[in-house]
């Protein structure tokens, strides 16, 4: 008992998990190395991106590691104070941000600069996590589902309004742990429904989408005649789906920005701009398909080397290490994700309090969109959607969010035992 | 434990299908598809190519006729351009500032991020005075590179000229032209191009993403140097080149000279000629509008394109195949009363000889003598073989190298028209005989041949029997390579010992006070040749001389037509005896009668432009409408002129002077 009193602050920590975080920050070190230009990578210099990459890492470590000094249950106590906190920062930048490439994102702190929407997301973790484990509902009525969507929705809409819609997508994310808790799963088919009737509706003409909805629905009707209720809620659904088609005509031409547009339209195909709007993604898939099965080996890529690929330290990093490391490097990060991904859920299933659940799930599904929509984004098979990759991409703000966000969850599974 | 645990698998299942979804397209991309690997090499790696010098011409005796010269192209690449001084770039360029924002708008137009032509051959005293003012102008650069110079300014058409490759010459070059690089486009420039061209230099850089070089790939062991293009040596004697074309100065017509022992080429006028240095460069465009604009169509190469009737020069032909086929022997004679009755048509004579033999026929030019050795070369087998013997005579004729072509080392050669027996039957079924074509015995009517194919016949005869066919250029190389197709004797088919009396009766023609060329004679020097007059509805007729010298061991054999110069004897003859002079002595000795080159250069006798739009003729290409059986009517022109380029009506030429007399205007 003395021993375990003598390191009290790190006893029971899931060191597995730390070592996947420090692997992955060394990849993103590394390759953030790699992407610096030649002459400019000779000398070790912390005004290189690499350089202060390095300084992001190690502070992050230190912050990671003091996270886990604290009680665990400050965080639950804590959680309205940091979620307000978040929306504030949220409403400051709107006011005093920064405007950067049409977003106004940034607030600069002499020359720190703070990205509120990152920091925005534990915030939110944490006090969704505090309403499902205070109250513990089970999403089946109007008002606990009007609760959390207002809890996620909040800091959602305040980044849509910056506008930064890859964060603000992000968000999304909540729906699986709220799923986990028993919303129904029918809000995930219905938002599974929504994505591909949006892709269908570019691709097919609408009134042969029409037609087959209602083919669809008649058949299923028809196989269900004797009961009423589902013939009801049938209809019900196919006129909402037909009218959510004409409504994505009217929200895609006047809610969407013109390079949201013309990035979808890239993505399914039905234009091509190499040298536009679509330059960021054939150069990245290039980069990335020139990497072949074993990669071109470190330092090596030529793309990555003569500048090819815009972002490419940041939101891009991902065409670097498929460039230098190939297919097989592709799949041990993918491998190192899915890993981390996994064993978070396991851990957080493992938690006697809901509150930590339900904050594990979060962390995983965050990690997990961010990922998806990264690496997706840069192989082509999502529009490019200006999000980074955890852990690796380049940037104080995201690193600092990630550990944040992941080291709160490290604490709260060492005190799994504890009393919440 | 509640039943929402077993959700965990959904969700832990869905991370595990959105991976391996990554997984795959992954894997297509970068181990399926190689298609990203090749666009990322094209992303990076730039074939920087080296031009190497094109090969130089030379005369015969290697004075350079075709050689190299630097110029120097202003490039800019748009995207790499700062704000600058359009003013201080427009003075250095000797251009107003508005030119310079519109040739900077044209060649962003063309790409951002490649260098592209901003001034194409700038002067050398903009490119010194950029020189020192380059550093103001970041994104231009300039580009030296070499074009075609021809010292003497002579033989446009010869020499033919280079020009920027077309998208077709691409394709056809399977991937060894690039846009940009150039191309020989006619004449020897295009017969010898690629020896001339030489082997392009590459050098493989990479660049990145703003187009800047970053050194070579693989240090350079995929590169290869250029080599420069092979040297020429030209048959051309530079001397009767120049003179020919001087003598040829406001005449259309052709010269060509050959030695006959080689068949290398010693001239090749066609005239009206233009300087070839004037298709080079820059300038190019508007100076060969300007040529296709010339009435006189000084672009036609008319040694191999013109294709006129032989005339009487067809004669010593006619009667060597005669001899060889035993129709008539050297001492057979004819009575001339002043023409020749063939059928209901009479085939007139210039004058009234009597009874001639074959050597005062041919001296004299007889029309008469020669109807009737056709006649008795046609008949020989009996008037009803008449067709098979024609057919046999049509093969004979044709080892001259009349209906085709020689095979001259110069693109577009003509073939001339010399029609197998076949032809007559479409047009008159059975029913033709000798004096259905009796024009062809004195080289009119349904005969055409270019210069080249009758200074040719002249070689053959000065051989005694065989020609070496025609070419231009005698070495290629160091080693000084020729053709081997050039080296070979092909026999015209006449034992030798029937040259003799015809050779003869050509020497009278220039030497005899009764020849029809003894105003040409050449002291000390025997000429053989053969005046022709050939008949022109158009105008005026040609003048024609064929001829060889010196008699015995010919060194030099040449065909002259000068167009609407009437008699043989008047213009192409003494054209002839100059060229054969200057070329066997190097010097033209003052002649008796007072003919001199200067003379002879200044006589105009550029037909008068006639307008054609006024009346079209149809031109009657197609024989099956040659129905008539005297087609001598039917002859047609190497000048064609267009209707298009003429507006005015009979715009004559200020010098043009009618010849009335057969001896030309002399200027004292």
């Amino acid at each position: 008992m003395q021993q375990q009193q003598g390191n009290r602050f790190f006893f029971n920590v899931d060191w597995i998990t730390v070592l996947i975080y420090i692997a992955l920050c060394a990849v993103g070190f590394i390759n953030i190395f790699a992407s610096v230009p030649p002459e400019k990578s000779a000398i070790f210099n912390f005004n290189t991106l690499y350089g202060k990459q390095l300084i992001y890492v190690l502070t992050g470590l230190v912050l990671g590691l003091s996270i886990l000094l604290f009680d665990g249950r400050v965080f639950n106590v804590f959680s309205p104070f940091i979620y307000g906190g978040t929306l504030l920062l949220l409403m400051a930048v709107l006011v005093i941000g920064n405007k950067v490439a049409g977003n106004q994102a940034w607030i600069a702190i002499g020359s720190f600069k703070l990205q509120p929407a990152e920091f925005a997301k534990f915030g939110t973790a944490l006090l969704l996590a505090r309403y499902v484990g205070s109250f513990n509902p089970k999403f089946r009525d109007f008002k606990s589902i009007a609760i959390a969507a207002l809890i996620v929705g909040a800091p959602l809409v305040l980044i849509m309004l910056q506008p930064d819609t890859g964060s603000a997508l992000v968000f999304l994310a909540f729906m699986f742990p709220l799923y986990r808790e028993g919303l129904s799963g029918y809000f995930l088919l219905i938002f599974l429904g929504m994505i591909v009737l949006f892709i269908a509706d570019f691709l097919v003409p609408t009134y042969i989408l029409i037609l087959i909805i209602t083919a669809v629905a008649g058949l299923f009707i028809y196989n269900n005649r004797r009961k009423q209720k589902i013939i009801f809620s049938t209809v019900l659904v196919t006129v909402l789906a037909i009218g959510y088609l004409f409504l994505i005509k009217v929200a895609y031409e006047k809610v969407l920005a013109p390079h949201q547009r013309s990035r979808i339209e890239l993505m399914l195909g039905l234009k091509t701009d190499n040298r536009g709007a679509g330059y960021n993604v054939i150069q990245s898939q290039i980069a990335i398909g020139s990497g072949q099965v074993t990669g071109r080996g470190f330092l090596e890529g030529t793309q990555t080397k003569y500048g090819y690929v815009p972002e490419q330290s940041t939101d891009f990093i991902f065409s670097t290490i498929g460039e230098e490391w190939g297919f097989l490097g592709c799949s041990v990060v993918i491998a190192l994700y899915i890993f981390l991904l996994l064993r978070l859920i396991n851990l957080a299933e493992r938690q006697r309090s809901t509150f930590s659940r339900v904050y594990g799930y979060s962390v995983a599904c965050i990690l997990f969109f961010h990922v998806f929509i990264n690496i997706g984004m840069t192989i082509g098979i999502i529009p490019v959607i200006g999000i980074p990759l955890p852990l690796i991409s380049y940037g104080g703000s995201s690193l600092w969010s990630f550990t944040i966000l992941l080291f709160i969850f490290l604490k709260l599974d060492s005190n799994r035992m504890g009393f919440f | 434990m509640d039943q929402l645990f077993n959700r965990k698998y959904i969700i832990q299942g869905l991370f595990i299908v959105i991976a391996l979804i990554l997984l795959g397209k992954l894997f297509y991309i970068q181990v399926v598809s190689d298609k990203y690997f090749l666009s990322a090499e094209s992303n990076v790696l730039r074939k920087i190519y080296k031009y190497p010098a094109r090969g130089a011409i030379l005369d015969r005796n290697m004075k350079v006729i075709v050689q190299n010269e630097p110029v120097y192209d202003l490039m800019v690449t748009p995207s790499e351009v700062k704000p600058f001084d359009t003013l201080a770039l427009a003075q250095a360029l000797e251009i107003s500032v508005a030119d310079v924002r519109k040739k900077l708008k044209k060649a962003k137009a063309q790409s951002a991020y490649q260098a592209t032509f901003f001034d194409r051959q700038i002067s050398v005293q903009s490119y010194a005075r950029l020189q020192e003012i380059m550093y103001r102008f970041p994104g231009f650069r300039t580009q030296d590179r070499t074009i075609r110079h021809y010292p003497d300014s002579i033989a446009g058409q010869l020499f033919g000229y280079v020009k920027e490759v077309s998208p077709d010459d691409i394709e056809k070059s399977e991937g060894y032209y690039k846009p940009g690089d150039f191309i020989g486009k006619s004449g020897l420039e295009r017969s010898y191009e690629d020896f001339l061209r030489g082997e392009k230099g590459v050098i493989n850089m990479l660049y990145d993403a703003k187009n800047i070089a970053q050194g070579s790939y693989s240090a350079g062991k995929y590169d290869i140097n250029a080599v420069s293009g092979d040297r020429l040596i030209s048959s051309l004697d530079i001397r009767i080149q120049r003179l020919g074309e001087e003598l040829m100065k406001n005449k259309v017509g052709a010269i060509v000279a050959i030695e006959p022992s080689t068949g290398e080429i010693l001239a090749f006028v066609s005239s009206p000629g233009y300087d070839p240095n004037q298709l080079v460069g820059k300038d190019w465009g508007k100076n060969y509008m300007g040529l296709l604009a010339n009435p006189y169509r000084p672009q036609i190469v008319r040694p191999i394109a013109g294709q006129y009737s032989p005339g009487s020069s067809f004669k010593p032909v006619d009667a060597l195949v005669a001899l060889q086929d035993g129709a008539i022997d050297p001492n057979t004679t004819f009575t001339c009363p002043g023409y020749y009755q063939a059928g209901n048509h009479k085939v007139k004579c210039e004058h009234i000889d009597g009874t001639i033999n074959m050597q005062r026929g041919i001296a004299r030019s007889c029309n008469t003598y020669f109807c009737h050795v056709f006649q008795n070369i046609i008949t020989k087998n009996g008037m009803k073989n008449q067709r098979q013997t024609y057919a046999h005579w049509h093969d004979q004729i044709a080892k001259w190298g009349f209906g085709q072509k020689l095979g001259i080392d110069m693109p577009f050669e003509k073939k001339g028209i010399f029609y197998q027996a076949d032809h007559y039957d479409k047009i008159y079924g059975k029913r033709w005989g000798y004096t259905t074509v009796i024009s062809q015995a004195i080289g009119q009517g349904e005969i055409t041949s270019t210069p080249l194919q009758m200074a040719n016949v002249m070689a053959a005869i000065a051989n005694r029997g065989y020609y070496l066919k025609p070419h231009l250029i005698k070495g290629i190389g160091d080693k000084k390579v020729v053709k081997k197709e050039y080296l070979e004797k092909n026999y015209v088919g006449i034992d030798e010992k029937y040259f003799q009396p015809v050779i003869e009766g050509m020497r009278d023609a220039v030497n005899s006070p009764w020849g029809t060329a003894k105003e040409s004679r050449i002291p000390n020097i025997l000429m053989c040749g053969k005046t022709g007059t050939v008949q022109n509805p158009h105008g005026k007729n040609h003048s024609v001389f064929i001829g060889f010298a010196p008699m015995d061991n010919p060194k030099i054999a040449i065909a002259v037509i000068v167009e609407n110069g009437g008699f043989g004897g008047s213009y192409a003859a003494p054209i002839s005896s100059f060229i054969v002079e200057k070329y066997l002595t190097d010097s033209i000795k003052p002649k008796a009668n007072g003919y001199t080159v200067k003379a002879f250069a200044e006589t105009n006798l550029l037909p008068a432009i006639i307008d054609k739009t006024k009346k079209p003729k149809p031109v009657k290409t197609d024989s099956i409408s040659v129905k008539k059986l005297d087609s001598i009517k039917k002859l047609k022109d190497s000048l064609k002129l267009r209707s298009a380029t003429i507006k005015t009506v009979s715009t004559k030429p200020k010098e043009l002077k009618t010849v009335l007399t057969d001896k030309p205007v002399i200027q004292k």
